[in-house]
């Protein structure tokens, strides 16, 4: 195996997993799979340790669900290997110390919060206690209700609920938050942080940069079935070397565009942002060419700018790789 | 995967310090997966038996098909009662039969639940034998219902003896059905699924003479009936009561064996098609 910049990142971007208490627990060499001869990944490798979130994110159709359900082994690889416990991908053994949490249009609706739970705990030879369940995931005041009452959101905790009822040393959440409101999101968040404490290592896909932010020790992002950046959150921000220069200024008609060190013009109501890959040249320019400005902040680019960033400059470099977008939703 | 570089080592040890913990945590014990089945099979039945539109015409329908054709059009002859209740005890069955599997399994994969099942370590033939148990049990109960209409309305009389091979053979007999269901389950798409088994469900009773008896059919209908599953338990069980057209119980058995071995396999090819 040759050590490329891409197998080793457990050294490189996320030093902890090194650390005694914390090793690799599943782990992808150079997978590829491809449906109808079109590539929906190549070439992923990854480490998952314990004690981590690791987030994957990507585009619809970069290759997320795809790559969650090669490691849960509900997909066949074309090229490479996968290993979770040292079991293959969705062996017995594997399953038994995993939590999955896949996307799901309704859940059988005759059956109540509580027994969805008590039936799940059941195919776990060391199942967490109920109670611990229900308080991870917010279902105190519901344990008896139908699953066919229950809202977006109010499903996706029984979803978690149902992941985490083994125990899990390995746990899968993808997408979990959707259709939560942003009191049942913090409360999945600390439920995740607090499974984290406790050595469970997560697998986390999302579309809310917000969370993967808050949640993830190390990111990968997906485009067209490749890796093309991964890190800690704050690696993937300092990997764009951009601010965020937001104003107002009435609509004079200028080309912002054209401003010295801006790579990037978008307007929201009456402001205008650019991102800067030359602050003070920027600031320089577009004062003398603007001197009326209003509101104007500077900011370090968030993780969303960052990924809409990077996603927006593959897209410029990898154009041969526009058309391998052989993908299942 | 070779140990030269540091990855391989960092994987390799972590993995050995996991399996040797392996043996302890991953060991299901025997008591654990009797559990395991009994919630299963008890979930399955409350899900299924709070499901009206599952539980009501599955049950009743073949107590009201009686008592139309078995009771009120019938002018009190008890041979003509005693022979209906034997084809609409064979309708009862075959219906929990493929609605359960059919129809549920169906829906409940369109809904993508049985992903989250899948990916669960329950082992699969929990799903199975759940269901089985589960249109076993419904089928008891339109057996019941049957019964009540019949003895308390008609002229029936039926030795103990006859009333628990009847209701024995019926339940088994349903097996067939079961395999069947268990196909159309794994192929049909969950919106179009009910629609279909009542497409196959309905035509297939009436031309194998469940609801009216076979020799009212035009002949060439009562041949090709011989083709038919459900006519060959329908048969059997007539030859309880003596009121069978004649074939021998090793004929019978033989179709029903083949056409279980047959709907077996394509249940595994539907199921391997499934997860290619």
């Amino acid at each position: 195996m040759q050590p490329s910049s891409t197998t080793q990142i457990c050294n490189e971007s996320a030093p902890d997993c090194n650390l005694p208490s914390r090793r690799v627990i599943a782990s992808a060499r150079g997978v590829t799979k491809r449906f109808n001869g079109k590539t929906a990944l190549h070439d992923i490798n990854l480490d998952i340790c314990s004690g981590q979130v690791l987030a994957i994110l990507g585009a619809n159709g970069a290759g997320k669900t795809t790559l969650i359900n090669i490691l849960l082994g509900r997909l066949n690889v074309d090229a490479g290997e996968v290993s979770v416990f040292g079991y293959p991908a969705g062996s017995l053994p594997a399953k038994r110390r995993a939590g999955v949490l896949l996307q799901v249009a309704a859940l059988p609706e005759t059956l109540k919060i509580k027994e969805h739970i008590q039936l799940f705990q059941s195919y776990y030879p060391q199942p967490m206690a109920y109670q611990k369940v229900i308080e991870y995931a917010g279902l105190q005041e519901m344990q008896h209700r139908y699953s066919k009452k229950l809202s977006g959101g109010e499903k996706q905790r029984l979803l978690f609920a149902l992941s985490i009822c083994g125990n899990p040393k390995l746990l899968f959440l993808d997408e979990p938050s959707v259709g939560m409101d942003v009191e049942a999101r913090k409360g999945l968040w600390q439920a995740i942080l607090d499974l984290k404490k406790s050595g469970t290592a997560i697998v986390l896909t999302t579309h809310y940069l917000e969370e993967a932010d808050r949640l993830a020790d190390e990111i990968v992002l997906l485009k067209q079935g490749e890796i093309i950046q991964r890190g800690t959150t704050s690696q993937i921000k300092a990997s764009v070397s951009h601010a965020i220069v937001r104003f107002s200024a009435n609509d004079s008609g200028i080309d912002y565009t054209t401003i010295a060190g801006v790579e990037r013009v978008t307007s929201s109501g009456k402001f205008i942002e650019l991102a800067s890959s030359d602050i003070n040249q920027t600031l320089k320019a577009l004062l003398i060419l603007e001197p009326q400005v209003q509101d104007l902040t500077v900011s370090n680019m968030g993780l969303e700018d960052a990924f809409l960033h990077l996603n927006q400059q593959n897209a410029h470099t990898t154009t041969g790789a526009t058309n391998k977008q052989g993908e299942q939703a | 995967m070779n140990s030269s570089n540091s990855v391989s080592n960092v994987l390799n040890t972590g993995l050995n310090a996991d399996i040797s913990t392996a043996d302890v945590n991953d060991k299901m014990g025997a008591k654990k997966i009797v559990k395991l089945y009994y919630l299963e099979t008890k979930f399955e039945w409350l899900k299924s038996i709070r499901n009206p539109a599952f539980a009501l015409p599955a049950t009743l329908f073949p107590a009201i098909f009686y008592l139309f054709f078995g009771v009120l059009m019938n002018q009190h002859n008890p041979q003509v009662a005693t022979f209906l209740l034997c084809t609409y005890g064979t309708f009862g069955v075959i219906g929990p039969a493929l609605f359960s599997f059919g129809a549920g399994l169906a829906v409940e994969r369109g809904q993508g639940w049985l992903d989250i099942k899948d990916a669960s370590p329950m082992p699969s033939s929990a799903q199975i034998v759940s269901r089985l148990i589960v249109s076993m049990g419904f089928s008891l109960i339109v057996l019941v219902t049957l019964g009540f209409v019949a003895f308390g309305l008609t002229d029936v009389s039926l030795s103990l003896a006859q009333i628990l091979q009847l209701s024995g053979m019926l339940i088994i007999g349903a097996l067939p059905f079961c395999l069947l269901g268990l196909t159309l389950g794994l192929l049909l798409k969950a919106q179009s699924a009910p629609a279909v088994v009542n497409v196959i469900y309905l035509p297939l009773s009436f031309l194998s003479g469940l609801w009216v008896p076979i020799s009212m059919l035009p002949t060439y209908l009562q041949s090709f009936a011989h083709f038919l599953p459900p006519y060959h338990l329908s048969q059997l069980a007539l030859k309880v009561v003596s009121l069978d057209a004649g074939g021998s119980v090793a004929q019978h058995l033989l179709v029903l064996v083949v056409f279980s071995v047959l709907f077996f396999i394509t249940a595994v090819l539907a199921f391997k098609k499934k997860t290619a």
